[in-house]
C-alpha cells in the first residue's frame, strides 16, 4: 500500500490549515511523513486541542471548593465527598458518530466516558445522558414539518436510545437519568452527550502522566482494527451530504470487553503497579502516547509491531490513527511487568508490552523496522504547542428583534385545561418513561431516586451518603439570550438536586455550539461560558471539567447553543431525601423563591418590587419569552430567556436544605418548562403509586395563560403539614425569600382557580403515555 | 446462626453479582463467598446463586457460553444431588441452557429491554423458595431484562402446571412469556429460576422488600 506525498494539499484534505502545516514544518525542521502528518492533524484537530476554546474556558471557576482534582488535570475531575471518598464525573459528546450512526455512536460515547472514569481508578456507579433531536410528531399545528424529518428523527432517536440501554446495560451501570427535548435546528445535528460518575478511595487513584526512564509501556484491552480511524477529525467539521460516507469513521462498541475492562483496570490500580494509565478514546495510541508524555515531561518509544491487531493489513499511519474502543495504555513499573500480565489473563484481555518510557521529549514510533514517527509530545498537545485561537465575536442580529417581540398579539386560549393537556403530553415535557424503561436503573441496588423525578439519587453503601445527579439546559433559552441561558443552566440543574435534599458540589458541562468560525456562533459561546463562569462562582459550584463540541452545524443553520450542564449534589444522610410527588391529602402547598417573576401575584408581599425596581422585567408577560408555551401551543421561539439572579437562587437552595434538615417539607419541585400548572401537574402524578391531587387559589399577575405557562426561574413547590407553615414562613424571612401559599393538597383531581380542573387519571394518562404512542405508533 | 452458605457465581459478565451479595451477606448476615467461573469447584457452598448480568456478553444465545464453563458443570452436579441453585434473570437463561430447567427465555415480545418493577403472583408456597409468602400473594419486584419471554412445549408446560412447577407469574406480563410464567422451579424442587430481581427489594432504602422473604426462605430451608 502506497502512501501520498506529504504537500499541504493532502495537510488541508486532514483539516490542518496553511499556517498550521508550515507551524508543522518548522517544529520538525522537515516535511512530515504522512503517519506524522496523521499524527498532528488528529492532536490539533478541535476534538483534541480545543484550540478555539480553551481561551474561554480558562475562564471558568476551575478549583476551589471540593475540588481535589482541577479542570483538565486528569481524564476527570475529583471532588471531595468525605470519609476518604472522592467522586469522579464527566460529561462528553458523541454527537457526529450518532448523526451518521446512531446506535453505535451512542454506545461507543457511553463507553468513551466510562473508561474516562475508571482510568481514574473509580468504579463507575451511575450514567445519564442528555440528548436533542429534530421534531419527532409531525402534527404541530403552527409547523408544517415534513413526515420525512419527524421519521428520521424518530430513527435516530430510537437507535441512540438502544445504543445507550445496550451499552449501559451489558456494562452493568444504572443509567439513572437524562434529558431530551426535540426541535427542528438539531434535525441534521443530534446530540448525544453522555456522563458518568465513579466513587474511588482518595488513596487509590491513578494518574495519566507517564513517567521513569525504562518503564514498560502497555498496550491493554481490545485489540486493533480498522474502525474509527480519523474520528477525531470528523467530530471537528461540519455534518454534510459527505458525512453519510464517514460512517466507517465511526468506532465498535463491545460493552462486555469493557466489563472486563473495568475490573482488570480496576484490579491492577489497585495493585500498585501503575505508573499512569490513559484510555484510548480520539486519537488512539496518537493521543494516548503524546499526552502521557507531555503530563509526565517525559517520551516514549513505541513499536507497533507489538500491538495486537484485528486486522493483518494496516499501516503504521492507521493503526496511530484508529479509534478501536475498550483498549488502555499503561505504564507499569519496571519488574512488575508480571503482576500486570496476570491480571489481564485472569480476565482474558489483551496485555502487550510495546514500548518504553524515554527521557527525551519525543514520541519515537517504530514499525516493521521503521522509524515512521518522530515528534515532539509536548507540541502535539492542548496546553503545549498546539495551537490556540480566540476568534471573531459579533453579537447576532436575531437578539435584538426576539427581545422587542410584542406577546399582546398571541391569542389567549380559551380552554386552558386542554392546553395543560397538550403541554403535558408534548415530547419536550411529557415523562420519558418510554426511555429510562429500556435503560437498566436499578443495577448495583443503589438507586434511590429513579428518574423521572428532578434529579436522580444513588446512596453509598459505604458511608450511608448519597450522590444527586442531573444534567440540564434549556437551549432555547441561551439561543435567545446567551449569558442569561448559561446562567439558567446551572441554576437550573442546581435547583433540581436541591429538590431532592442535596447541596450542589460541582458540575461538568458540555459545551454544543455551531462553527467557531462563525463570529455570531462565537459570540453564543463567549457569552454562554460568561453566564456558566459568573453562576458557577454565586453558587461555589467549580467546574471540573468535560468537553466542547463545535460545528454542530449544517450547511442552513446551526444548532441552537446548547451547554449542558452535568451538576452533582451531595446528600449527607440517605434517610433525608426528598421525592417531587405530593404525598397526602390536606397538605400545605407553598411556593417559594422568586415568586413575583412566577406569574402569581402575592399582595402581601408589600415593597418588593418597588425595592428592586423590577415590577417590569419581572412581570409574568416578560417571563413568557422562551417558554415551551410558546413554543408547542403557539410554534414560537420568541422574547428574552427567564430573569435569573444566581444570588437569589442561592438563597433559595439554603432555605431549601434547612427546611429539609429539620424534616419541616414533604415534597419539592421547581418550576420549569410548561410553568407553574406543568409542574403542579407534575407533582400530584409522579408518585405514580399514589396519585394526590390540589387545590390552588392564585391572583393572576397578567394573562391566565402567561400567568399560568411562565417558566419562572427560582421557584420552587413545596408540600407541608399545616402545623409546619409558621416555621417555613420564620425560616424564610431568615434567608430573605419568599414563600407564599397557595393551595391545600387534595384528592383526585388538580384545580388551579376556576381555570384548571382536571381528574387526576387524565393528567396520569397523558403525561405517560404520549411518547411511546409517538414512538410506536 | 444458620447453616447457609452462599456462592455467588461471578461470570465475565455477571453484573448483579454484588447486588446479591450484598443482600446475603450484610442484609441477611449470612457466610456468602464469590465463586469465580474458571475454578471447578464450589467449595463448602450450600446455596449456589447464578446473578444477573450479561454472561460472556450474551453475544449468542444468553447464557449459552455461561454453561460450558468449568464451575457450571460442577453445578450440574451439585444440583443432581439436590444441591439447591437459584438463577436470576441471565441466571436463569444460564439454568435453561444447561439444562436444569426446561424451556427457554426468547426476546421480549416487544424487542426491547424493559426495567421496571411489576407485580408478581406467588403461585406455590410449598416451595424452599417461598416458603414466607401467602398462596397468591402478590408483590412487587423489579425486572430488567431483553430476553425474559419464556416459552416451552405443550408437553412440558403440563407438566409444570401439573407438578406445581410455576412459583411466580406476571400479573401484567411485561414480555410476553408463556402463561405469564416469571419464575419456575425443576421437578426435584432445589433449582429455582426466576426472571424478576428479588435482590433488588430486599432493602428498606430502596422503598421495597418484597423480594427479601424469598432468600429468608431458602435460608430457613438449610437446617
Amino acid at each position: 500500500m502506497s502512501e501520498p506525498v506529504v504537500n499541504s494539499d493532502i495537510a488541508r484534505s486532514l483539516g490542518l490549515l496553511e499556517e498550521e502545516f508550515e507551524r508543522i514544518i518548522k517544529i520538525l525542521g522537515r516535511t512530515p511523513t504522512y503517519t506524522e502528518l496523521g499524527i498532528f492533524s488528529v492532536m490539533w484537530s478541535e476534538h483534541c486541542s480545543y484550540k478555539n476554546s480553551i481561551l474561554q474556558l480558562k475562564t471558568l471557576p476551575r478549583s476551589g471548593g471540593k475540588l481535589l482534582v482541577g479542570a483538565g488535570e486528569e481524564n476527570a475531575g475529583l471532588v471531595d465527598i468525605g470519609d476518604g471518598l472522592a467522586v469522579a464525573f464527566k460529561i462528553e459528546s458523541h454527537n457526529h458518530p450518532s448523526a451518521v450512526e446512531p446506535y453505535q455512536g451512542a454506545a461507543t460515547g457511553v463507553g468513551g466516558i466510562l473508561r474516562d472514569i475508571f482510568t481514574m481508578g473509580a468504579r463507575p456507579v451511575a450514567a445519564l445522558n442528555s440528548l436533542r433531536f429534530g421534531k419527532i410528531s409531525s402534527d404541530t399545528d403552527k409547523n408544517n414539518y415534513s413526515e420525512i424529518n419527524a421519521e428520521r428523527s424518530k430513527f435516530l432517536f430510537k437507535n441512540v436510545v438502544k445504543g445507550i440501554g445496550d451499552y449501559g446495560n451489558c456494562f452493568g451501570i444504572p443509567t439513572i437519568s437524562g434529558e431530551v427535548y426535540y426541535e427542528e435546528c438539531y434535525q441534521d445535528n443530534p446530540l448525544v452527550n453522555a456522563m458518568a460518575v465513579g466513587i474511588v478511595k482518595q488513596n487509590e487513584t491513578a494518574t495519566a502522566a507517564a513517567g521513569g526512564k525504562g518503564n514498560p509501556v502497555f498496550i491493554v484491552g481490545s485489540s486493533t482494527g480498522k474502525d474509527g480511524i480519523h474520528g477525531a477529525t470528523f467530530a471537528s467539521e461540519e455534518i454534510s451530504e459527505e458525512s453519510e460516507s464517514k460512517r466507517p469513521n465511526v468506532q465498535v462498541g463491545d460493552p462486555f470487553t469493557e466489563k472486563l475492562l473495568l475490573e482488570a483496570t480496576l484490579e491492577l490500580i489497585r495493585s500498585g503497579v501503575v505508573v499512569g494509565i490513559q484510555d484510548m478514546g480520539a486519537a488512539g495510541i496518537t493521543c494516548s502516547t503524546s499526552e502521557m508524555s507531555a503530563k509526565g515531561k517525559c517520551g516514549m518509544e513505541i513499536n507497533l509491531d507489538k500491538v495486537p491487531l484485528r486486522d493483518e493489513n494496516m499501516s503504521a499511519y492507521e493503526i496511530m490513527l484508529s479509534e478501536s474502543q475498550e483498549r488502555m495504555l499503561v505504564v507499569i513499573e519496571k519488574g512488575k511487568e508480571q503482576i500486570a500480565i496476570d491480571i489481564f489473563n485472569k480476565w482474558d484481555l489483551n496485555c502487550e508490552e510495546i514500548g518504553r518510557v524515554t527521557d527525551e521529549d519525543r514520541v519515537k514510533i517504530y514499525y516493521k523496522g521503521k522509524l515512521e514517527a518522530d515528534v515532539p509530545a509536548f507540541d502535539l498537545v492542548l496546553g503545549g504547542g498546539a495551537p490556540v485561537y480566540k476568534r471573531e465575536i459579533r453579537e447576532p442580529g436575531y437578539l435584538k428583534e426576539k427581545h422587542n417581540f410584542n406577546f399582546d398579539n398571541i391569542k389567549e386560549p380559551e380552554d386552558l385545561n386542554g392546553v395543560l393537556l397538550k403541554l403535558l403530553s408534548s415530547p419536550n415535557i411529557t415523562s420519558k418513561n418510554w426511555i429510562y424503561e429500556q435503560y437498566d436503573t436499578q443495577v448495583r441496588t443503589n438507586t434511590v431516586i429513579l428518574p423521572g423525578g428532578d434529579a436522580s439519587v444513588i446512596r453509598l453503601k459505604e458511608n450511608n451518603k448519597a450522590l444527586s445527579v442531573k444534567v440540564d439546559c434549556n437551549g432555547r433559552y441561551v439561543y435567545l439570550n446567551p449569558y442569561r441561558g448559561g446562567m439558567i443552566a446551572v441554576c437550573e440543574s442546581a435547583r433540581n438536586v436541591v429538590c431532592t435534599g442535596a447541596k450542589p458540589l460541582a458540575i461538568t458541562n458540555c459545551l454544543n455550539f455551531g462553527n467557531p468560525y462563525n463570529p455570531e456562533v462565537y459570540y453564543q459561546f463567549t457569552e454562554a461560558i460568561r453566564g456558566i463562569g459568573d453562576a458557577c462562582r454565586i453558587l461555589e459550584t467549580p467546574v471540573t471539567g468535560g468537553n466542547v463540541s463545535f460545528y454542530n452545524q449544517s450547511k442552513d443553520y446551526a444548532v441552537y447553543p446548547t451547554p449542558v450542564i452535568g451538576m452533582l449534589g451531595l446528600i449527607d444522610d440517605v434517610s433525608k431525601i426528598i421525592t417531587s410527588d405530593f404525598k397526602k391529602a390536606g397538605d400545605a402547598v407553598l411556593l417559594i423563591g422568586n415568586i413575583y417573576t412566577s406569574g402569581v401575584n402575592d399582595k402581601n408581599i408589600t415593597g418588593m418590587k418597588d425595592k428592586n425596581n423590577k415590577s417590569q422585567i419581572l412581570n409574568s408577560k416578560f417571563q413568557i419569552g422562551g417558554s415551551e408555551y410558546l413554543n408547542t401551543i403557539h410554534g414560537l421561539a420568541e422574547g428574552d430567556a427567564p430573569f435569573i439572579d444566581p444570588e437569589q437562587e442561592k438563597k433559595l437552595h439554603e432555605l431549601i436544605l434547612k427546611l429539609n434538615e429539620r424534616s419541616l417539607i414533604k415534597s419539592a419541585h421547581d418550576i420549569s418548562d410548561g410553568g407553574l400548572a406543568v409542574a403542579l401537574a407534575e407533582c400530584c402524578v409522579t408518585g405514580r403509586k399514589n396519585n394526590i391531587g390540589c387545590e390552588i387559589n392564585i391572583d393572576y399577575q397578567s394573562r391566565k395563560d402567561f400567568s399560568l405557562f411562565s417558566e419562572a426561574q427560582s421557584c420552587i413547590i413545596v408540600s407541608a403539614d399545616k402545623s409546619s407553615q409558621k416555621e417555613i414562613a420564620e425560616l424564610a424571612e431568615e434567608f430573605n425569600t419568599e414563600v407564599l401559599k397557595i393551595g391545600e393538597t387534595k384528592p383526585d383531581r388538580l384545580k388551579i382557580n376556576f381555570d384548571i380542573d382536571l381528574p387526576l387519571r387524565e393528567i396520569d394518562f397523558s403525561y405517560f403515555n404520549s411518547l411511546g404512542k409517538i414512538m410506536e405508533q | 446462626m444458620s447453616k447457609a452458605r452462599a456462592g455467588i457465581v461471578v461470570f465475565p459478565g455477571s453484573n448483579c453479582d454484588h447486588d446479591a451479595y450484598n443482600v446475603f451477606k450484610n442484609i441477611l448476615d449470612t457466610n456468602t463467598e464469590f465463586l469465580w467461573h474458571k475454578d471447578g469447584s464450589i467449595g463448602d457452598r450450600n446455596i449456589i446463586i447464578l446473578p444477573g448480568g450479561f454472561s460472556y456478553g450474551d453475544y449468542l444465545r444468553c447464557g449459552a457460553i455461561a454453561r460450558q464453563s468449568n464451575l457450571m458443570k460442577e453445578i450440574v452436579r451439585f444440583a443432581d444431588n439436590g444441591g439447591i441453585v437459584i438463577g436470576i434473570c441471565n441466571g436463569f437463561q444460564v439454568l435453561c441452557e444447561a439444562g436444569l430447567l426446561p424451556g427457554v427465555l426468547m426476546r421480549n415480545d416487544n424487542l426491547k429491554f424493559i426495567c421496571r418493577t411489576v407485580t408478581l403472583k406467588v403461585e406455590n408456597n410449598k416451595s424452599i423458595f417461598t416458603g414466607e409468602y401467602r398462596i397468591k400473594e402478590e408483590i412487587r419486584i423489579p425486572v430488567a431484562h431483553g430476553e425474559g419471554n419464556y416459552y416451552c412445549d405443550d408437553e412440558t408446560l403440563t407438566g409444570l402446571i401439573g407438578n406445581n412447577q410455576i412459583l411466580f407469574t406476571y400479573t401484567d406480563n411485561p414480555n410476553g412469556s408463556l402463561n405469564n410464567i416469571a419464575g419456575i422451579q425443576n421437578l426435584k424442587r432445589n433449582v429455582l429460576g426466576m426472571m424478576p430481581h428479588p435482590e433488588r427489594a430486599s432493602d428498606e432504602i430502596l422503598g421495597n422488600t418484597d423480594g427479601r422473604r424469598l432468600f429468608e426462605s431458602v435460608i430457613e430451608s438449610v437446617l
